[in-house]
């Protein structure tokens, strides 16, 4: 919060500009990527998502050729829904909060968006996140609840603990940790989810649901899946992931309770296996 | 029951509950959404969920004045019933949100924390922070995953609704969908399908909808035969952030919490106030008797916390009628800076965060500026339903705030649970559930009903979709003959092949499907938003027409046939242009003032003529909309004018002030 405002607060009065938007592009998987670039005029509060829908209308490039709209993930255009993720300027973050009074704020500065590396790219901007919601699954991050019966209230819960688990629960998916990782890495292959590392987003998750009272019922599955291949261990501790998430979710502070729970975990299952 | 399908449409709250109370029942369900479900615009509500709770209930408040506010603050044009069982339902729903580990605010002694929302003197807003959409919706996500994992439900994520399916006696028995990557047009067999879509935000171009909500899959089935309720009824929020892609919502919850509204202004001796000689300087240096606080002196007992259509109605008024706009346009201050920041973070910290990175202000230490902007549709398709129990011989006078409540708050005196008949469409076996049904909130949504109405259509009618599917499976969908199916491919193959036969060549703005977009956006928030008259609505009915004329021969900018976004979009323009004439049509028809309807030339609420639902039907012959109007069941409390600017405004007032501690 602090350091958002006091960014936005030194950001210099932008005027109405020409500026150019350079875009990786590919027609579909598998298919080569190549780079086209874009002008258009720009209002001041202008955000990336309104300079693609411009070009949308009018995909003339910059030499004059009649190109197509350019195709991207976008949702609810206010960073709740984690959508619009992308690599812009070489920085990976949503493109609906990225204003161009702060990537191109001159008359013909130009800015570059490609699509995240660590997914499968569906057609120019679009990646494919589908192994994150499989992660979800993986390290079962749910509350295994007695079905939707009138049962009464749930656990009563301290607001320490409701303000931890908040922050967690912010998490939209959006993949920004996971290109940041030098250990997460592009798996084209569905079979090879299963084994792959889980990385930071799916790891946190698998904390807030062990941090409920409910939640905990499958807390050693979850510490199965994270001792197991893909898991905990496989974190480098490059701690890019907390950098780059955009709802300042505390995920190396996560990372690291599951290493503990995990390493207890494994002493746990080393006694009870040799009774 | 083993071969029993349902379909649900939308991954929203409304779609997800149906899915997981469906699935629970044993039958199977398949989940179509545009996005994954999880980026649904649910994510978007931001201030909480009403419900009778303990503490309010033991000053005085009852799901029975739940239900009293949300007819009243919908100036009775909702049919009371189904708002019964509604209200009624609330506190369960909350439970078992709470049961599903939603995080929502505590207090010390770890209750959950309640805020104060507009038409309501008492605290019985739920939330989490400021992001309790998106903590509802990724709860029942969750709970979504786990039957995915189980195999009971099926998702089909990135996939557009394209039509209905319907067999030769008109019941629904299935859908024609596309995928949006590799634009494979299926048909997919069902024995009921629930449409829960959300609401048409799209059609005013700019609102604080998601780019999703185009309102496309309600109007493709307005188009293939379901009724619509209500379409001129379109709810303005009265604060928002202007932008140049979208109107960023910024939450009553602002409001609920403490925040003012106010403009720079001199009071005269005659108590009038006029526009300030530095309006748009730095809010910070106006003294305090130089602010008109213009909610607070015109509405004593709500304050900045009346219902939004007045709100906004007051803020456009301020703006354009008095000229005394914040810099002399359109915006008005919403202030939190007298608020310690601690106590702004702990309850609002999202949707500030919002304001700081769009605006590029503290909104902590600087009034925020704000204005209205279209957010959310009370109208819909039109849906039917199975009233309870309760039948009064008479109609009830209005509930008075804080007195004893004349039920108990059983299942079933509002609806009867499990009936096959609650909120499906005129065509059998097609459910509308959520924001994209008509139904619950009237002329008027109260703040935080939405959310409510939508896991109540979820969890409660989507039990009597289990029942429907087993009454119907003897000739169900899987009996169908396969032409059935066959016919709609066919027809959807051709409407796509000739939208692609057009490309190469958008350069002209008259059939550029972005442009129409944006024409139809600013006409239709020109013409059908805060004051509507009859001169502008006929000026906007030919302007449609036109864009219809125009739109017959668009010009798509790309010929893909793998992930053509501009197909989906151009498609949905025209599926728009249905909607927009509906809101029109009902605009111009409904020759009265009531909740968000605000008529110049009709300024007045006229019972006799117009105290009835709005039903938009489709001409397929003429492709055009045809607009009836039919009775509100309005058999439990009595119509009475709808004022909020009374000094206690029907007692209960002190409740503001008892509250909780923690506001």
């Amino acid at each position: 919060m602090t350091t958002s405002t006091a960014t936005t607060s030194v950001r210099p009065k932008a005027t109405s500009r020409n500026i150019r938007v350079r875009v990786k592009r590919s027609d579909g998987p598998g298919k080569p990527s190549r780079w086209e670039t874009f002008g258009i005029r720009v209002e001041p509060g202008a955000n990336v998502i309104s300079a693609l829908q411009k070009v949308a209308a009018n995909p003339t490039t910059v030499d004059g050729k009649q190109s197509t709209p350019v195709v991207w993930d976008s949702g609810c255009l206010e960073e709740v829904c984690g959508a619009c993720t992308m690599v812009i300027n070489g920085k990976v973050r949503q493109s609906c909060s990225a204003l161009l009074d702060d990537y191109a704020p001159n008359e013909g500065d130009e800015i570059t968006l490609e699509p995240m590396s660590k997914f499968p790219v569906v057609r120019d901007l679009w990646v494919d996140r589908a192994r994150m919601f499989h992660n979800l699954k993986r390290v079962r991050a749910w509350v295994p609840i007695d079905g939707t019966y009138s049962l009464g209230p749930g656990p009563r819960e301290k607001p320490e603990v409701q303000e931890s688990r908040y922050k967690m629960s912010e998490c939209m998916a959006c993949g920004c940790c996971l290109e940041a990782c030098p250990q997460f890495n592009l798996e084209q292959d569905e079979k090879s989810w299963d084994t792959a590392f889980l990385g930071a987003q799916a790891i946190s998750q698998a904390r807030l649901f062990n941090m409920h009272e409910t939640g905990k019922v499958l807390e050693g599955e979850r510490l199965d899946t994270l001792m197991g291949p893909g898991g905990v261990t496989d974190c480098g501790n490059a701690q890019n992931c907390v950098k780059v998430c955009p709802k300042h979710i505390p995920l190396t502070e996560s990372i690291s309770a599951m290493g503990r729970a995990v390493a207890i975990h494994a002493v746990k299952k080393f006694f009870v296996s040799r009774k | 029951m083993a071969e029993q399908r349902v379909i649900v449409v939308g991954g929203g709250l409304a779609g997800l509950a149906a899915a997981v109370r469906v699935a629970e029942a044993g039958v199977a369900v398949d989940l179509f959404s545009l996005v994954p479900v999880r980026r649904s615009h649910s994510v978007c509500a931001q201030g909480g969920i009403n419900a009778c709770n303990e503490v309010a209930r033991q000053q005085g408040y009852s799901e029975y004045e739940h239900f009293d506010e949300t007819i009243y603050g919908g100036d009775f044009l909702a049919d009371q019933h189904p708002v019964l069982e509604m209200a009624n339902w609330a506190p369960r729903i909350i439970d078992l949100l709470d049961r599903m580990g939603v995080p929502f605010n505590r207090t010390g002694e770890g209750y959950r924390d309640l805020r104060l929302f507009g038409g309501s003197l008492f605290k019985r807003t739920h939330f989490a922070g400021a992001t309790t959409g998106q903590q509802l919706l990724y709860a029942l996500d969750e709970q979504t995953r786990r039957y995915e994992a189980e195999g009971k439900i099926t998702k089909y994520e990135f996939w557009d609704f394209l039509w209905p399916v319907m067999d030769d006696a008109g019941r629904c028995v299935g859908m024609v969908g596309q995928d949006l990557r590799t634009m494979q047009i299926r048909a997919f067999r069902a024995d009921a399908v629930v449409m829960a879509t959300g609401g048409c935000g799209l059609v005013y171009g700019k609102s604080t909808n998601s780019i999703i909500c185009t309102g496309g899959a309600a109007a493709r089935c307005f188009q293939a035969g379901a009724h619509y309720g209500n379409p001129e009824m379109i709810q303005v929020h009265p604060t928002a952030i202007p932008g140049a892609d979208k109107l960023r919502l910024m939450s009553e919850s602002a409001r609920g919490e403490g925040g003012r509204v106010w403009v720079p202004g001199i009071k005269g001796g005659d108590g009038k106030w006029t526009k300030h000689p530095r309006t748009g300087q730095d809010p910070r240096t106006i003294p305090e008797n130089e602010r008109y606080y213009f909610l607070e002196e015109r509405y004593p007992a709500y304050g900045n916390i009346v219902p939004r259509d007045i709100a906004t109605r007051e803020i456009f008024s301020v703006c354009v009628d008095d000229g005394m706009g914040v810099g002399g346009e359109q915006q008005v201050y919403l202030d939190l800076t007298h608020k310690p920041k601690e106590y702004l973070q702990r309850k609002l910290e999202g949707i500030l965060e919002i304001y700081s990175k769009f605006a590029g202000e503290d909104p902590y230490t600087m009034p925020m500026k704000i204005f209205p902007a279209v957010h959310y549709s009370m109208g819909g398709l039109y849906t039917t339903y199975v009233p309870g129990s309760y039948t009064p011989s008479e109609a009830r006078d209005k509930h008075k705030s804080g007195s004893p409540s004349p039920l108990d708050s059983r299942v079933g005196q509002g609806m009867q649970y499990g009936a096959p008949g609650s909120m499906t469409t005129n065509v059998p076996g097609l459910y509308a559930f959520g924001e994209v049904n008509f139904a619950y909130h009237g002329a008027n949504r109260l703040g935080a009903n939405a959310l409510l109405s939508c896991l109540f259509d979820g969890l409660f009618c989507g039990f009597g979709v289990v029942n429907y599917v087993k009454d119907v499976s003897k000739n169900g969908a899987a009996k169908q003959p396969q032409g059935v199916y066959d016919r709609v491919v066919a027809e959807e193959e051709r409407k796509q092949k000739a939208l692609l036969s057009t490309t190469g060549g958008i350069a002209d703005a008259k059939t550029n499907p972005y442009v129409i977009h944006a024409e139809i956006g600013a006409e239709m928030t020109e013409a059908c938003t805060v004051v509507k008259s009859e001169t502008r609505l006929k000026q906007c009915g030919a302007k449609i027409a036109d864009l219809k004329e125009r739109f017959s021969r668009v010009r798509l900018g790309d010929a893909a046939t793998w992930t053509n976004q501009s197909l989906s979009f151009t498609r949905s323009v025209g599926d728009m242009l249905a909607i927009a004439e509906a809101i029109q049509m009902g605009s111009l028809e409904r020759k009265e003032s009531r909740g968000a309807h605000y008529r110049t030339d009709y300024k007045d609420r006229d019972d006799a003529r117009f105290m009835k639902t709005t039903l938009a039907k489709w001409d397929a012959a003429s492709k055009s909309v045809k607009i009836e109007f039919v009775e509100v069941d309005s058999s439990l409390i009595k119509p009475k004018k709808r004022d909020y600017s009374g000094k206690d405004a029907g007692a209960g007032a002190e409740k503001k002030v008892a509250a909780s501690p923690h506001g």
